[in-house]
C-alpha cells in the first residue's frame, strides 16, 4: 500500500503522519507542495497538520491552491483515497473535497489536550478499525475547529452517515458535535483529532492506531 | 487602480471574536453595542483595465470562504 503525506510550509504534522502510516505497514512517500504531482501509484493521500502557509488570509486556504493540491484534487476526482487532519482537514474544506467550514474556536483559545471521541459509522476505510459507538481517547490541537456547514448539508451528513467521529464533551462549538466528516463517496476524510498522535504508547495512548490499521486492511482488501 | 475587498462572515455564523469584542466593549463602560461583527479589509493594487468581474472572481477562488463568508467589493 502506498500513501504520501503533504508537506506545505509550516507542516508540522507531516512525519508524525507517515510515521504512523509506516507503522500500520504502508510505504510512504513525503510530496512538498510545489510538487506537481503524487508519485505512482499512491492510493491514499494525508494532508498533516500545521499551519500551512502560517494560516494566512485563512487556515488551509493557501495550501488549497498549491500545485500538489491540483494533482490530490484529481486523484480524489479519480475516486482516490485522501484524508485530512487537523490544517489538513481545513485545507480538504478549503478545497471543498468536504462540506462545511472550520472557524474560530467558540471559547476563541487555542485548545491543546486529549478528547473524547465516540465513532459513528464503521463504514469507511478510514473508521473499519473501530466500531459504531466505541469512545476513544486522542488529542486535539487546534485554534480554528469549530465545524460550520450549513443546515439542509448538516441534514445530508446525518442522514447519509457521513459524520466520522463526534465529540463526546464538544470543546470548540462545533455544530452537531462534529469531530470529522465523510465526502459522498466515502473515500475522503478530515477530521480536527490527531490520530497519529496516539498511535503508539510511548505518545501517551494508542486510540488512534486502529485509524491507520484499518485504513491500511480497508485499503489492503481494496 | 485599486479594489478595496470586505470580507465578512455571513449573518447567521456566530462570529466569537465579534462578541469578545462586544463584551470587551461593556467591560469597558460602553453601554448600548448590541452586536459587534469583525472582518477583514484586503486592499488589491490592480494593473489598468482590471475589470470588478475579475475581483469577484478572485473573491471566489480564494478571498473569502463563501460556506461561512460573504464579501463586498469597491472599486476606485
Amino acid at each position: 500500500m502506498r500513501a504520501a503525506v503533504l508537506v506545505f510550509p509550516g507542516s508540522n504534522c507531516d512525519r508524525d503522519m507517515a510515521l504512523a502510516l509506516e507503522r500500520a505497514g504502508a510505504d510512504v512517500s513525503m510530496v512538498w507542495h510545489k510538487e506537481t504531482a503524487l508519485p505512482d501509484g499512491v492510493d491514499v493521500v494525508g494532508v498533516p497538520g500545521g499551519f500551512s502557509y502560517g494560516d494566512y488570509l485563512r487556515c488551509g486556504a493557501i495550501a488549497a491552491n498549491s500545485p500538489i493540491c491540483r494533482s490530490l484534487a484529481a486523484h480524489v476526482e479519480r475516486g482516490g483515497y485522501a484524508f485530512g487532519i487537523c490544517n489538513g482537514f481545513q485545507v480538504l474544506t478549503e478545497m471543498r473535497l468536504l462540506p462545511g467550514a472550520l472557524r474560530r474556536n467558540a471559547g476563541l483559545k487555542y485548545i491543546c489536550r486529549n478528547v473524547g471521541l465516540r465513532v459513528e459509522t464503521r463504514d469507511s476505510a478510514f473508521t473499519s478499525g473501530y466500531e459504531v459507538g466505541q469512545e476513544i481517547s486522542v488529542p486535539i490541537a487546534h485554534h480554528d475547529g469549530n465545524y460550520f456547514v450549513d443546515p439542509d448539508t448538516l441534514n445530508l451528513l446525518e442522514t447519509s452517515g457521513r459524520i466520522a467521529f463526534r465529540y463526546t464533551d464538544n470543546p470548540n462549538g462545533s455544530l452537531g458535535d462534529i469531530a470529522g466528516v465523510l465526502s459522498e463517496n466515502r473515500r475522503v476524510l478530515g477530521m480536527m483529532p490527531h490520530p497519529e498522535r496516539a498511535s503508539e504508547p510511548s505518545q501517551g495512548g494508542t486510540d488512534g492506531a486502529a485509524f491507520f490499521d484499518g485504513l491500511l486492511g480497508a485499503l489492503a482488501e481494496a | 487602480m485599486k479594489a478595496r475587498v470586505h470580507v465578512m462572515l455571513k449573518n447567521g455564523v456566530l462570529d466569537p471574536q465579534g462578541e469578545a469584542v462586544r463584551h470587551a466593549l461593556g467591560a469597558l463602560g460602553f453601554d448600548g453595542v448590541e452586536g459587534v461583527r469583525q472582518g477583514k479589509v484586503i486592499e488589491l493594487d490592480l494593473a489598468e483595465g482590471t475589470s470588478e468581474a475579475a475581483v469577484h472572481d478572485m473573491c471566489e477562488k480564494l478571498l473569502a470562504n463563501t460556506v461561512i463568508e460573504s464579501y463586498t467589493v469597491e472599486m476606485s
